[in-house]
């Protein structure tokens, strides 16, 4: 029998060489990787490390100091407004808080790239948002306000605006953080469901380990204003790297020190 | 500090300062720059409501009480020196000159600029206008213009309706309190109140008051720090500045307009 190893897919995009600063504060420090289309992608690291600020990368909401970000070959920062423009149309973002519009309900919500980008009629842009809705479980919830839904309800709302259109990628920045179990696993299931059913590139930012490693086709880790390990799930769950197996594992101490810098204790008690 | 440090830091708000208006001057050219756009009609109407009607209950109160007391304050005076017919006139020609526009847009800066900052603010902090940049939608057009032309075309018309308020205040404490003929308040004050000298130059400062107190609360929620104490902050600021460049515009044109 023929075993041929299929092609890589092509990456959707390329971050090349990235050097960004806030100010006097370097966030990321020659970083590289590459996102495979159809794929979900994870990227990992303690908080606060700029994982966000690397989706605003990304999408060029931000400029890097040097180094590229390609999204399907196209550099993000050297295109034109109507190239960009063009491309975000393209990728969607699901932000930690669902970023809901709260002065419109849930269906205008969902519907409002429909009516500002699509240019079809308000018959056909209702059935699409129903059918939306639908995927992510919150038909029920059309004609509600955003502040009357729960907020892990608000963020499969969120969702479901973010694939109206049908990109071919979706930026999930922290989908998980202060979620119950419940709601958890709600989205877990719709991460990988619609990733498969609408053969959608996704990027998951996340520092919950263990619902990102059962998603992940590929991981990133980030620490250190740097990426420290890359690999499948499997190869990081083995990998032998101290400051990933901390992060992996969970525990308390290791090579980020459960003690804050100070003083000797016993000077600083006693003496 | 010595007097170096104290140059420096004279220099350094210098810069900030000159810096953040040309931040400004980019995010109002952003919004008000391009073709308008079919779809932004709604949103402008939407907008005029909140900022424009929203506000006259207000105006209209504070009107009437503000002719009420200008009237019976200036009655007060012009009556040792007998000339309380001139109250009419008095009163609407300080009203049209002065009150009109300047109480209108102090009162319009506490309450729709405030609210303005606030929204705004929030929406930044709860990553809204993130989510419509991201849609390929350009937060300054959907956001911020149609907010911006509402408080132009609603701040004039407001300022109108204070003045008019005002007079007929004027007129009811004037005529039916202190009786004076209300015959000779009407024909003395339509002889005095010229169409291009102050009620045009009523319009003209509402209009550059307008701008000044939209601008500046569209700007301190656009750029506010996405936190509680930022925004709060940044509410304080709108009212402030936008009361002082008020103030300082109001003398500015007064003395253009006025200063023979």
């Amino acid at each position: 029998m023929n075993h041929q190893v299929p092609p890589e897919p092509k990456p959707l995009v390329e971050i090349q060489n990235l050097n960004f600063s806030r100010g006097e504060h370097v966030i990321f420090d020659d970083i590289s990787l590459s996102i495979p289309k159809g794929k979900v992608t994870a990227i990992m690291g303690p908080s606060g490390i700029g994982k966000t600020t690397l989706l605003k990368l990304m999408g060029g909401q931000l400029i890097p100091d040097s180094g590229r970000v390609l999204f399907d070959g196209k550099d993000v920062h050297r295109c034109s407004r109507e190239q960009l423009f063009n491309m975000r149309k393209r990728m969607s973002m699901l932000f930690q808080s669902g970023a809901l519009f709260t002065d419109m309900n849930v269906f205008d919500n969902v519907a409002f790239a429909l009516r500002e980008h699509s240019g079809l009629s308000e018959n056909i842009i209702r059935r699409i948002v129903l059918m939306k809705l639908e995927a992510v479980g919150l038909r029920g919830t059309a004609s509600m306000m955003p502040s009357e839904l729960s907020g892990g309800m608000q963020r499969r709302a969120a969702l479901a605006r973010a694939i109206a259109l049908e990109p071919e990628m979706v930026m999930y920045d922290e989908p998980f953080a202060g979620q119950d179990p419940v709601s958890m696993g709600v989205l877990v299931k719709l991460i990988s469901e619609l990733s498969d059913a609408l053969q959608l590139t996704s990027v998951v930012i996340s520092h919950d380990v263990q619902e990102v490693l059962s998603i992940a086709d590929y991981v990133y880790v980030m620490a250190d204003k740097r990426i420290i390990a890359h690999g499948t799930p499997l190869e990081l769950k083995n990998a032998d790297n101290p400051q990933l197996k901390q992060f992996i594992g969970g525990e308390p101490d290791g090579p980020v020190p459960f003690h804050f810098p100070a003083k000797d204790y016993q000077k600083e008690l006693v003496g | 500090m010595n007097m170096t440090d104290k140059l420096a830091s004279l220099g350094r708000q210098t810069i900030e300062f000159v810096v953040g208006l040309g931040r400004a001057g980019l995010m109002l050219w952003g919004a008000i720059a391009r073709k308008p756009r079919s779809k932004g009609f709604p949103l402008f109407v939407r907008q005029l409501y909140i900022v424009g009607v929203q506000s006259m209950v207000l105006i209209f109160v504070s009107g009437l009480f503000i002719g009420m007391v200008l009237a019976l304050q200036g009655y007060n005076i012009l009556v040792d020196f007998g000339t309380e017919e001139s109250l009419g006139p008095m009163v609407a020609l300080s009203l049209l000159r002065e009150l009109g526009p300047v109480v209108t847009a102090l009162l319009f800066a506490g309450r729709a600029g405030s609210a303005l900052t606030a929204e705004i603010g929030l929406m930044k902090s709860t990553e809204q206008l993130s989510s419509l940049e991201m849609m390929a939608i350009d937060p300054l057009r959907q956001i911020i213009a149609p907010r911006f032309w509402a408080g132009v075309v609603s701040l004039p018309l407001l300022a109108l309706i204070f003045s008019a308020v005002g007079i007929y205040g004027g007129h009811v404490v004037g005529v039916e309190w202190k009786g004076i003929d209300s015959g000779s308040f009407w024909s003395i004050l339509q002889a005095s109140v010229e169409w291009r000298e102050d009620i045009v130059n009523c319009i003209i400062k509402s209009l550059v008051f307008a701008v000044v107190v939209t601008w500046i609360a569209l700007y301190r929620g656009y750029q506010v720090i996405p936190n509680p104490e930022g925004i709060s902050k940044a509410t304080t600021q709108t009212v402030v500045q936008s009361s002082l460049a008020v103030l300082a515009l109001d003398f500015l044109l007064t003395a253009v307009m006025f200063g023979r």
